[in-house]
């Protein structure tokens, strides 16, 4: 058992998609001396949405969960790194981000194992906007402000961070999706009760999944704030994070890994340059993409090019 | 806490009910039914609103005679988008959680495009008129005309919404698709009609709100979503799938909300949330669930 688990992940690490990934990680890690800052920013941006399409899909994609809860720890991430931003170092304003989202993260698992559906999605939305207003409240009442400065960083020392967030968490998700917990959270997905009595602790392994996709989403949220500099809590908790994740998944492919990062690439890009052309008109077309990737390429662009492949090859497409 | 202070606030936190139930009503209507957690209701509302200030503030329309033009004009429109949109998704989906989840998207997707032709239409800034704003006392208290007017509005569609559900064939085809549209399918309902009506009705419900809101505060494009979220919390309190108890869940709201409104303004919305959030771990089921 044991040496056939070895020969198996000396195979994933042998795989061409491994290889890529490396070899993209090094070219990456020296992009700052080939590309100009705007790039570099850029790409930043892009790696902000991958950490947060993957860590979502992490959860969500396997156990049929539609959480909308990213904005909630998006915003503690960055509320952390306006509050410490000033006293900690900035390895230690991520952490600190990370962790606090876990365990913020923790207590909305624990209180919503019972939800299932709508009500899960419906629940973590209301905790967000929840958590924006009482924020909001809490800025005008109690400290007379709306609205805070953050410690800038240079966008070299950004980007790394994020690099640095984004390689962990492939590393991590990935690690878990080809364990034995990656298998009980998409038998999780297929049937609850079938889970459970296969003996998967269903409770703890779905919230363990969901604590741990929160992680990744607040740490880049603590780097992503001190880019912006200047942050209030309709900035921080904006509902467009948890549902650019969302899109950006399915607009990829949500079953697989490559789809998702892909997904967050062409999406984050293409939001950059209808923002850039098309001030005006950049929520119609955005929602126009929506309804059109939803009705017309449900399954993302990786199903479309498996569709695609079976058209192909002569089989009989679904 | 005095006798009128407590009359004041009971009878704001009903004009506030009353219209919380109407854009509760309609997307009960919408979730309920058609299974369509329409996210884009309150950007009716905002359309209803906008349509009612333009054709009064151009055309110098009386605002009550408008109620009966936007009301319509939004049932052919939302009838028309479920028809192109939602029947479609509803015919791909494999299961009844993949179509929840695609049209919660997809509402969100008409969310951008519809707030975003309003801005283009109105901009952004902040527009209202004044149509029966003279006060009137009442026990003491004073009151501008249009609230009241708006509240027995408010009163007049509730019960004429309550009687078209109890008493009429048609909503008894609506009662039914609520239960089980599959089966009432086979008892021979025309699902399609039903389920487009009870969406186009819910847009309905939402223009005519619309309408009344923009006699009573002013507006901006973006006024749609904290609605929606209202109506979403109103009709979880009454029972998901209870057509009825979405309009009980709007008027409690409407009562809690106007309560903690004369404590501090800031904190009607955290109020909503946190009822919601408690219920959805007590009793997620609502008040008048099973």
């Amino acid at each position: 058992m044991k040496a056939e688990r070895f020969t198996w992940m000396r195979h994933q690490l042998l795989s061409p998609w491994f290889m890529a990934g490396v070899l993209l990680l090094i070219f990456l890690s020296a992009a700052p001396l080939l590309f100009a800052p705007y790039t570099i920013i850029s790409i930043t941006n892009v790696l902000m949405y991958i950490v947060m399409t993957v860590s979502w899909a992490f959860f969500s994609g396997p156990t049929q969960y539609l959480s909308l809860a990213t904005a909630a720890f998006f915003g503690i991430g960055i509320y952390v790194s306006a509050l410490a931003g000033e006293v900690l170092l900035f390895p230690l304003v991520i952490t600190l981000g990370a962790l606090l989202s876990f365990l913020i993260a923790v207590l909305v698992g624990l209180s919503t194992l019972r939800l299932r559906g709508m009500y899960f999605t419906i629940f973590t939305f209301g905790l967000s906007e929840l958590i924006r207003h009482f924020v909001l409240w809490w800025e005008v009442n109690i400290t007379g402000t709306v609205g805070r400065w953050v410690v800038a960083m240079d966008h070299t020392t950004v980007y790394y961070a994020m690099l640095t967030i984004g390689t962990v968490t492939l590393a991590v998700t990935q690690t878990v999706r080809i364990s034995k917990y990656g298998l009980a959270l998409r038998s999780i997905g297929d049937s609850e009760e079938a889970a459970d009595h296969t003996g998967i602790n269903v409770n703890t392994v779905k919230l363990f999944s969901f604590a741990i996709s929160a992680v990744f989403t607040g740490a880049a949220g603590a780097a992503m704030a001190t880019r912006w500099t200047y942050i209030d809590p309709s900035i921080a908790f904006n509902p467009l994070y948890s549902f650019m994740p969302v899109l950006m998944a399915i607009f990829g492919g949500i079953t697989r890994i490559h789809g998702q990062i892909i997904g967050a690439v062409i999406l984050t890009l293409l939001a950059d340059l209808l923002l850039t052309t098309f001030p005006y008109y950049y929520m119609l077309l955005y929602g126009l993409i929506l309804v059109v990737v939803i009705l017309f390429v449900p399954g993302g662009l990786t199903g479309l090019q498996t569709d695609l492949k079976r058209l192909w090859q002569g089989g009989s497409g679904k | 806490m005095s006798f009128t202070l407590l009359l004041d606030i009971t009878i704001g936190g009903l004009i506030l009910g009353g219209l919380y139930a109407l854009v509760a009503a309609g997307l009960g209507l919408q979730y309920g039914v058609a299974r369509i957690l329409n996210v884009s209701h309150g950007e009716f509302i905002m359309l209803g609103a906008f349509a009612t200030y333009s054709l009064h503030m151009l055309l110098g329309l009386n605002p009550i005679i408008s109620l009966v033009i936007t009301g319509p004009i939004l049932f052919g429109l939302a009838f028309l988008i479920h028809k192109v949109l939602f029947m479609r998704l509803r015919k791909k989906a494999e299961s009844a959680v993949i179509f929840e989840g695609n049209s919660l998207l997809v509402s969100f997707g008409l969310l951008f495009i519809i707030q975003n032709i309003a801005l283009l239409f109105w901009g952004p800034d902040i527009k209202g008129y004044s149509y029966m704003s003279e006060t009137v006392d009442l026990f003491g208290i004073v009151y501008a005309k249009n609230r009241l007017f708006a509240f027995l509005f408010a009163v007049v569609m509730g019960s004429s919404f309550y009687f078209f559900i109890t008493r009429t064939r048609m909503g008894k085809a609506i009662r039914a698709a609520s239960q089980d549209v599959n089966t009432a399918q086979l008892m021979g309902i025309n699902t399609h009609w039903v389920l487009g009506f009870c969406f186009a009705l819910g847009a309905l419900l939402a223009g005519l709100a619309g309408s009344l809101i923009s006699m009573m505060f002013e507006m901006t494009p973006t006024i749609g979503l904290p609605y929606t979220i209202i109506a979403i919390i109103a009709v979880v309190l009454g029972g998901l799938g209870n057509i009825l108890g979405s309009l009980l869940g709007g008027l409690i709201l409407g009562l809690v909300g106007n309560l903690v409104m004369s404590v501090d303004p800031g904190l009607s919305m955290i109020a909503y949330y946190m009822i919601f959030l408690l219920l959805l771990l007590v009793k997620p089921t609502g008040i008048l669930g099973k």
